[in-house]
């Protein structure tokens, strides 16, 4: 750590390159599917052969304009495919075809919500269609580099902000929202493992309160959240450090390694920045009709923060339970569902976001690989309405039921005998077995005002429960133990 | 505009093409009097009109997202210089 005696300002913004999950290649026939043997989904038109024409592929255009009307994004209704010209072996055809000046997407924002809670707008500058690389593999071939091609060609769009982030929580709240919106439209599986979601963040610094923006760098390829955090943060304390040691940031691409936390400079731009854009002669202008737009329009699903305010307005709950609950798709849906089997939102919202997120995490499993269904979990919230369980015991049920010990919480219940004890008579019962074996304590309650004895009854509540192994119901515990006490 | 060798040259560089001396001095003559042409065409006033994306007046077909391909990596690698264990073989790239 370092400490600054100047206040700086840090502005970030973000590339994304998002996968679209298309069943083929963007101009070409070619599957898309994961995890192929090396070049069995490369054609000839993926190759960039001699004699080969792309022919542009339906859906991803339905794709990314639907990410547009997600966004609140224009259309452009006439775009152009164009060449970026560069020279990489894992691009065959010695250019990418990318949009440049016509992108199908045009300007839209995206909302996040900040850590205190106010929202905060990010716009986009614009989003365009482009064909992906293939990979570079540079294990040893006797010297050699051995060139994948199976993911050349497949679409993706590319997703461009304005620098309207400011720290690295922000940088990333935005990315989980973009990720949200992209998988609630079906548009891609998110799966940031295998690269399905890539970020690139542009970082500069500038001493706070001053306009003009400092010199930015590029941090390429992160895919998880947590490592475009730690890059982000390492790359402002690095120009900061840089600046107040009398440096100057120069423009750069980095590259940063999440498994050691290490970055480092990959290659000046100002060299390299010639990619002689031009027209694609092999492509027309892509025309978009109004009936597609007007289709695409009323297929789209509900949207991540539409689906916050109906949980807001129509199941009560609070800005930042919806928040959080909206936030990412699996999570809406299991909560959702769980909600409904439970007849209880707010009791969803609170197992959802506690034992459920808590039990998760120390397991490392996302909620998609749950293995107590919503369902289930609704299943034992209404236990809980019922009365048949503590909301204490319903922890317990959940853990057997997280570890596969029953079906459901009525069987667990039933096996292991954790229905709880409501009639007066049995818990009376225990009641007075406690305060026999307690005198002393009894005679403390009866001698003491009422102002302390509130706090007294607790030490009778608390045996009683345990005497009863928990299962008494706390309520009526607390009733008849105040009658029979006086 | 005249273009220069270093032009010719880091154009040449950037499309990795090898030419020798005198198709250099060749290409910068030959570049030089193209760009002469367009400098008559950048003198004709083009305002209010739309730039061209593609000389041909039509509009771009496209196909149903359906797999029409099949494997042919044997072909197309039996064109290759060099493969080994399906992937391609480049000289090595160092980043």
């Amino acid at each position: 750590m370092f400490t600054s005696t100047m206040q700086w300002e840090a502005v970030i913004g973000l590339e994304i390159h998002v996968q679209l999950s298309t069943k083929t290649k963007i101009f070409s026939g070619a599957s898309t599917a994961f995890g192929a043997e090396a070049n069995t989904q490369a054609c000839a038109i993926d190759l960039g052969l001699p004699g080969t024409l792309p022919v542009v592929n339906d859906e991803a255009i339905n794709m990314a304009i639907k990410f547009g009307l997600g966004i609140d994004a224009e259309i452009n209704k006439v775009n152009v495919f164009e060449r970026k010209n560069y020279f990489y072996p894992d691009l065959p055809k010695g250019y990418q075809t990318t949009q440049l000046e016509k992108p199908i997407v045009g300007a839209g924002h995206v909302d996040i919500m900040l850590d205190d809670k106010s929202t905060h707008r990010v716009r986009i500058h614009h989003a365009h269609l482009e064909e992906d690389a293939g990979k570079s593999l540079h294990e040893d071939f006797a010297g050699m580099s051995g060139i994948d091609l199976n993911r050349a060609g497949t679409p993706l769009i590319e997703i461009v902000t304005e620098p309207d982030m400011r720290n690295a929580r922000q940088a990333v709240a935005f990315a989980r929202k973009l990720h949200s919106i992209v998988t609630t439209l079906g548009i891609c599986d998110g799966d940031m493992s295998q690269g399905s979601m890539r970020f690139d963040v542009n970082v500069s610094v500038r001493p706070q309160g001053q306009e003009e923006l400092g010199t930015r760098t590029e941090t390429k390829n992160l895919n998880s959240f947590k490592f475009m955090e730690r890059a982000i943060n390492k790359e402002i304390e690095r120009q900061i450090e840089l600046i107040e040691d009398g440096g100057t940031v120069i423009q750069e691409t980095r590259l940063y390694n999440g498994d050691t936390d290490v970055a480092r400079s990959m290659r000046s731009k100002e060299e390299a920045n010639d990619y002689r854009y031009f027209p694609c002669p092999d492509l027309l202008p892509v025309v978009i009709e109004d009936s597609r737009l007007e289709k695409l329009r009323a297929e789209m699903p509900e949207m991540p923060e539409a689906r916050k305010a109906r949980f807001i307005n129509e199941l009560g709950l609070s800005d930042y339970d919806a928040d959080v609950l909206s936030g990412e798709l699996a999570t809406a849906d299991y909560f959702e569902a769980a909600a409904k089997a439970g007849g209880d939102a707010k009791l969803a919202a609170n197992w959802v976001m506690g034992e459920l997120a808590k039990t998760l995490n120390q397991n490392d499993l996302d909620i998609s690989s749950c293995p107590v269904s919503a369902e289930v979990l609704g299943g034992l919230m209404a236990r809980i309405k019922d009365n048949t369980i503590s909301g204490k015991i319903a922890k317990q049920v959940f853990e057997a039921l997280w570890k596969g010990e029953g079906a459901n919480a009525d069987e667990v219940i039933q096996a292991k005998g954790l229905k709880q004890v409501t009639d007066t008579g049995a818990i009376e019962a225990i009641i007075d077995d406690v305060l026999a074996a307690n005198p002393k304590q009894v005679e403390q309650y009866q001698a003491a005002d009422e102002a302390k004895r509130g706090k007294m009854v607790g030490f009778f509540v608390g045996q009683t429960m345990k005497a009863s192994k928990g299962k008494a119901n706390p309520g009526m515990v607390n009733q008849l133990l105040k009658k029979k006490l006086g | 505009m005249a273009i220069d060798r270093s032009t010719v040259e880091s154009v040449a560089h950037l499309a990795r093409l090898s030419i020798s001396e005198d198709e250099v001095r060749q290409t910068t003559e030959q570049i030089t009097s193209i760009m002469g042409l367009i400098d008559e065409m950048q003198a004709v006033d083009t305002h209010g009109v739309e730039p061209l994306a593609h000389p041909l007046d039509a509009v771009q077909r496209l196909r149903a997202d359906e797999v029409t391909e099949t494997n042919q990596r044997e072909n197309l690698q039996a064109n290759a210089p060099a493969a080994e264990e399906g992937l391609f073989l480049v000289p090595r790239v160092i980043e």
